[in-house]
């Protein structure tokens, strides 16, 4: 019932993004009007499903991360993994330009899989007793995969499509550059599907055996997930930091962490999220925009702050 | 019956299950003691495919543990070890219902609730069952594992250190509760304890560990002796029957 409720809401919130921007597009033009028409086939309501999809997604990808890592503070920006898949990316494009769009996804997924599996080992080589190291190391690690993507792109002329990545922006998106996205939907789903199985191995290595469960699978299947969603995100829209961190802490706090009920919720939010993030970054500066990384970027600091200092009021008492 | 054979595990160069054969009789309580370090949480470990043995079988009624199905074996046999944190925010309810996942795979059936609210009362956590985990204390979460675990309905069921964070009344509750399963049910229970005289008082047969090697084994009369306990834990130990039961004093 809640959930149909936020789920409605959502939908409005989606529909108001079709009719923000620019160029005059009521629900009256569009029907009037071709070129109006044309504008909100080409433009708009790719803009809208693209931030719905890369919004579910990346909020989705988090959960699965921190049920993974087993803490509350990890995801895709925050391990190393969007980093990773930007070197994949930069790799492709100075090797192989004319690859289609489809074949570099894969090969920044590919990358963005090592990155994390290699954020796992050292995790494994060095146990942390504190669970704000663990984003720390990540950061850490991202920050040199970065500065080595950096280096290359200034070598090879490239610092402008890397900024492309960096900083997530819908302001380009049109039919036929964000059909990718839905990979990440689809990828959603799959969380929802495996929800108990990713829920279990959250309660760590022990407990799964015990259920008689293939550890090692689920958090492989988990790893690819999240993976690919990166990587699909990076190339279609650029990296949008910290949605993946805020919105499942918060679903948290409120239901819990069993996937088969947050999946849902922690979708929803991140759609929402994006969304209202991409209104406000549409609107401040009329008619100018403010990309979208820089919007969650500012909300999300402030929120990942407080989450931060709940944790630790949490510890002390 | 679960049956060992040659058993050996060590971390580096250190031996810490050292060649320990055991024949654990099925339905029935069976205890494993020691001092610190002796192998005790090792080979319970092993004996759930939760580690891997340098050498040696462990047999659960014709199951080789190692060569099973680790599904099929999920249904036979559950453990619950010392340390369980659980970082995700789960309700009672939550976790004790995957203690189902074996037999059901995520989907349950009104069989398998009947199963939850019952492993639920049990253990008198039907108040809390619809709060989260890191809102409990630690003997309230310990009382949940536990309640998954015997959700889990195996025949045999390890448990390492039930009575941890346990007060008085909850650590007495906890050990009439498995005498029960052990007596009504045919369970066969294998824990690993640090108080020998709750162990005395409800085990069936106790096992005495030292430095990885199974040094007793018998029933609690052969055990609680001050010359087989002084000997184990390298201190004096006096022992006094007290209503039947063999309790032993080394509070000096």
């Amino acid at each position: 019932m809640k959930l149909t409720l936020a789920a409605l809401a959502t939908l409005a919130v989606a529909v108001l993004s079709l009719f923000v921007g620019v160029s005059d597009v009521t629900p009256a033009s569009i029907l009037n009007d071709d070129r109006a028409a044309q504008v909100f086939l080409a433009s708009r309501l790719p803009r809208t499903l693209a931030l719905v999809l890369a919004g579910t997604s990346m909020a989705v990808a988090g959960l699965v991360m921190q049920m993974i890592v087993r803490n509350r503070f990890v995801e895709p920006s925050t391990a190393g993994t969007t980093e990773s898949a930007g070197l994949g990316l930069l790799i492709v494009t100075i090797f192989a330009p004319g690859w289609p769009l489809m074949a570099k996804m894969a090969v920044a997924a590919v990358f963005a899989l090592a990155g994390t599996a290699l954020f796992l080992r050292i995790l494994r080589m060095v146990p942390l007793r504190d669970v704000l190291l663990v984003p720390l190391v990540g950061i850490m690690l991202g920050g040199i995969i970065g500065a080595v993507t950096t280096f290359f792109a200034y070598r090879f002329e490239l610092l402008g499509s890397l900024n492309a990545w960096t900083m997530g922006d819908f302001s380009g998106v049109l039919r036929g550059r964000y059909e990718l996205l839905w990979i990440g939907g689809v990828l959603a789903v799959l969380a929802y599907l495996a929800a108990d199985r990713l829920t279990v191995a959250g309660m760590g290595r022990d407990f799964t055996v015990n259920l008689g469960m293939n550890y090692r699978a689920a958090v492989v299947l988990g790893l690819v997930i999240v993976a690919l969603v990166s990587a699909v995100v990076l190339v279609s829209v650029g990296a949008i930091p910290f949605l993946g961190l805020i919105v499942p802490n918060i679903v948290s706090m409120a239901i819990g962490d069993n996937m088969r009920r947050s999946v849902p919720w922690v979708a929803i939010t991140g759609a929402a999220f994006v969304l209202v993030c991409d209104i406000i970054g549409r609107t401040l500066r009329y008619p100018y925009e403010i990309p979208i990384s820089m919007v969650v970027g500012v909300v999300g600091a402030a929120m990942f702050l407080m989450l931060l200092l709940r944790s630790r009021d949490h510890a002390r008492a | 019956m679960i049956v060992i054979e040659g058993l050996r595990k060590a971390y580096g160069s250190t031996p810490v299950v050292d060649g320990v054969s055991l024949r654990i009789p099925a339905s029935g309580i069976t205890s494993i003691i020691g001092p610190n370090g002796a192998g005790k949480s090792t080979l319970l470990s092993i004996m759930a495919r939760l580690m891997e043995a340098d050498g040696g079988t462990v047999i659960v009624d014709e199951l080789d543990v190692t060569r099973t199905k680790t599904d099929l074996l999920a249904r036979r046999l559950s453990i619950l070890r010392q340390e369980n944190h659980i970082s995700s925010r789960l309700t009672v309810r939550d976790l004790v219902g995957f203690g189902r996942y074996p037999h059901s795979k995520g989907r349950l059936t009104p069989e398998d609730a009947g199963h939850i609210d019952r492993a639920i009362d049990y253990l008198h956590l039907g108040d809390l069952a619809d709060r989260f985990l890191d809102e409990l204390s630690g003997g309230q979460r310990q009382r949940a594992h536990i309640a998954m675990v015997l959700c889990q309905d195996t025949d045999y069921v390890l448990l390492d250190e039930p009575l941890n964070n346990l007060d008085m009344r909850h650590a007495r509750g906890m050990m009439q509760l498995l005498r029960r399963a052990a007596d009504e049910l045919g369970k066969t229970i294998v824990l690993v304890m640090h108080d020998i005289n709750f162990a005395s008082w409800y085990s069936d047969g106790i096992v005495a560990m030292k430095a990885g090697r199974v040094v007793h084994h018998g029933a609690p009369d052969a055990i609680i002796r001050p010359e087989v306990l002084s000997a184990i834990y390298d201190m004096p130990i006096a022992v006094q029957d007290v209503a039947g039961k063999r309790i032993a004093l080394y509070y000096e």
